[in-house]
């Protein structure tokens, strides 16, 4: 619980290196159709009219909006940050196109070249690795590939406006059912002013011949990210989905607050991976995204299978919680994350394991890394009904220091109302040992090498369960963050 | 190839070494002796540039400042230290820090760097010197080694790494009588011309192995006897006690631990 001290040995080579910028840091001139500042029913109502949404939709948002404007922020939170003002955040922000898309060939060349720049083609020729991306601006679904080739085998997947238009009662049948609009703060919000997201249905007995993904990106200023993500699995479907985010360099704060459900029924697996690399903000603390989510999963159908995996290596504040509500009998829940905090970074993360069906399983593994002055907080539940006979859980949370100045906390809450159920809790707390560091630097391992080599170490169990192409990523990831900020 | 002269290292005030002078030449077997707290291995850490110590006086190592250099520019000049305790590394595998480490020095001296098919090849060798096995490898670097197969594991990277200069700081300590003598074997087949090694222990029983070319007593600091291999057993049978009675007039009386 303590941050103790260490590493003086951190040399000035590395030290250089603090400043690193962020590469993804770059604002793209796009011509953008936003909304005024500020929230109230009438921006609910133009999002709703912008998006051609049914009466039902608008109604939802309204419900969630006049609770949302009850409620407070969370403060229990082992985070600290000024208030954020709701009324001068722009909810609504689209980058206009160009003309109505016809394919994807006729996507805007300037959101081609941004992600381009980023990395990602959305050209289905130019991508060798098969892997299908939804691609998000802003607010808006811009392009969405390999829908044909997805559709052929029965998987639908699409931007969330899109599911509105053309899915409407699968749409209505599961928004909200794992996450209601009442759910938290953050959720009602998102609830209320959601603008797009990826859908994505798997029909039974459908194992998908692809990895799905979506790549988020923040580009207008001073705008929220409200996403909305829903991933259904029907009976002994099979599905592995990917998220990654990026934003512009910005001295001001940003907000997203998504939301992502999944429903697991009979059989059915979803594996679910997110490499989330915001712009943390500055050395000094400015700028930065704030990234308020919840994200849940329905393990609702007997013997189905919900993995959460995540590589969290951005952001100025995390408040996150990915979990599964393990309701069918024999489902399994699981957790794998990396998270971390450097600069002025902070985070408090976690998950949430509710055991409802009888011999229920959930495993919880969370690495937490703390260099700079970042301050890194698990915050976890387990939870076991009366109805959850034989449940199980296991939980491991190492935490690891470099540095002074950083911190980490680990608070499980672990409530247990069955005496079948059985929980392990193992929680470790090591700090990067100068007798490692001086280990590897005597056998002629370079320092910054060296401290890349054991972090990397410390996160293999996380990194070994994300998809081959996410795991190389998210250990260069790691390695580039973390130069950023030893010392 | 190793000049120590009035070397002095203290920490947090308290002198440990107190004027240390050393001189090993190429191909040469030096054992240091002492009892506990003498300072022996606060010698083999200043050699390697461990932080936290004050430190003046000289080390020439092939006609270099050796204290100038950073730990691994030490480590690419040729310097190795078999540790006392090494320390583990979860989730690095132990293959893949021996070629990282190996790659690391040939970086640094201009060498290409091996593959890892060629690496493995090596590895698979030099394995044999200290009897290990390929499932050592495949584990994380010293995580759930006993005692003796860390220190087996160490003989292992001295033999893949192929130093100028080797120290091995208390390698007998915690050795039952067979990882002894694997050891001693592993360290006696790296013996060469062009290597010389600074082996320091407790006891005689280790230099019945490996026999060296001289034996230096450390105590309180300072090397205050140094004679060939029958120093070692004539302390075996009189004790480190009947040396520093011989040498109470010139020490200054100390309790340092370390």
């Amino acid at each position: 619980m303590s941050a103790p001290t260490i590493a003086p040995g951190i040399s000035d080579e590395v030290r250089e290196l603090a400043n690193q910028e962020y590469k993804y840091g770059f604002v793209t001139d796009l011509d953008t159709d936003v909304a005024p500042r500020g929230l109230n029913e009438d921006i609910i109502r133009l999002i709703s009219s912008k998006k051609n949404e049914p009466e039902w939709l608008l109604e939802w948002r309204l419900r969630a909006y006049r609770h949302w404007i009850t409620l407070t922020p969370p403060t229990w939170q082992h985070v600290s940050y000024g208030p954020v003002d709701y009324q001068d955040i722009i909810y609504y922000a689209a980058p206009k196109p160009k003309k109505n898309l016809g394919s994807l060939d006729e996507v805007d060349p300037e959101v081609r070249e941004m992600f381009d720049k980023l990395g990602i083609s959305l050209g289905e020729q130019e991508r060798l690795s098969g892997v299908a991306v939804d691609a998000i601006v802003d607010s808006v679904s811009v392009a969405t590939t390999f829908k044909d080739k997805l559709a052929e085998v029965g998987v639908i997947f699409c931007s969330f406006s899109e599911a509105v238009q053309n899915h409407p009662d699968l749409v209505r049948q599961y928004l909200g059912s794992v996450v209601p609009y009442n759910d938290n703060f953050f959720a009602s919000l998102n609830a209320a002013v959601f603008t797009d997201g990826s859908f994505c249905y798997i029909p039974k007995g459908v194992h998908c011949p692809m990895e799905l993904s979506t790549y988020f990106r923040i580009n207008a200023a001073d705008t929220g990210q409200f996403e909305r993500t829903l991933i259904i699995a029907e009976e002994g479907a099979y599905v592995s989905y990917l998220e990654g985010c990026t934003a512009p360099v910005r001295d001001t704060n940003q907000l997203h607050a998504a939301v992502v459900e999944l429903v697991a029924l009979d059989d059915a697996q979803i594996k679910y991976s997110t490499v989330q690399n915001w712009y943390p903000g500055d050395a000094d603390g400015n700028g930065g995204v704030y990234n308020f989510v919840t994200k849940r999963g329905m393990a609702s159908g007997k013997n189905s299978k919900i993995s959460w995996t995540q590589v969290e290596t951005g952001s100025a504040i995390t408040w996150k919680y990915p979990g599964v509500v393990l309701k069918g009998d024999n489902s399994v829940g699981e957790f794998y994350s990396v998270a971390l905090t450097a600069r002025r970074q902070q985070a408090d993360t976690g998950s949430k394991m509710v055991h409802i069906g009888k011999n229920t399983k959930s495993t919880i593994i969370s690495k937490a890394i703390s260099a700079g002055h970042g301050q890194n907080t698990y915050r976890g539940l387990v939870d076991m009904r009366h109805s959850a006979v034989g449940a199980r859980n296991f939980t491991q949370c190492d935490s690891l220091l470099i540095g002074n100045d950083s911190g980490a906390h680990t608070l499980p809450y672990i409530v247990v109302k069955n005496k079948t159920g059985q929980v392990e809790h193992e929680a470790s707390t090591s700090k990067i040992g100068e007798e490692q560091l001086l280990y590897c630097r005597q056998r002629g391992i370079p320092e910054e090498e060296a401290v890349s080599m054991i972090v990397n170490g410390f996160c293999r169990e996380v990194f070994k369960m994300l998809p081959m192409e996410f795991a190389v990523e998210a250990q260069k990831l790691l390695t580039v963050s973390l130069e950023g900020s030893v010392g | 190839m190793l000049k120590i002269k009035e070397l002095h290292a203290s920490i947090e005030d308290k002198e440990i070494l107190r004027g240390v002078n050393l001189e090993l030449n190429a191909g040469e077997v030096h054992a240091i002796m002492g009892p506990n707290g003498s300072g022996k291995s606060t010698l083999a850490s200043v050699l390697i540039g461990r932080d936290g110590y004050q430190v003046s006086g000289s080390v020439s190592y092939e006609g270099q400042d050796l204290l100038a250099l950073s730990p691994e520019e030490r480590a690419a000049a040729g310097v190795f230290l078999a540790f006392q305790h090494p320390v583990e590394i979860p989730g690095v595998g132990n293959m893949y820090f021996m070629r990282t480490a190996l790659n690391s020095l040939r970086r640094q001296r201009g060498q290409e760097e091996l593959d890892p098919v060629d690496f493995l090849a090596l590895a698979q060798e030099r394995m044999k010197l200290v009897e290990m096995d390929q499932s050592f490898m495949n584990r994380s670097v010293n995580e759930g080694f006993s005692g003796g197969e860390k220190k087996r594991n160490e003989i292992l990277q001295m033999a893949i790494l192929e130093p100028k200069l080797a120290i091995l700081d208390e390698t007998d300590s915690g050795l039952d009588i067979d990882a002894l003598r694997i050891v001693a074997n592993g360290v006696n087949a790296l013996r060469s011309a062009g290597r010389s090694m600074l082996v320091i222990t407790h006891h005689q029983r280790l230099l019945d192995y490996i026999v060296p070319d001289r034996v230096h007593v450390m105590t309180a600091g300072q090397i205050v006897r140094s004679g060939d291999k029958d120093l070692a057993v004539e302390l075996e049978a009189n004790g480190y006690t009947s040396v520093q009675q011989a040498n109470a007039g010139r020490l200054a009386p100390v309790g340092v631990a370390r």
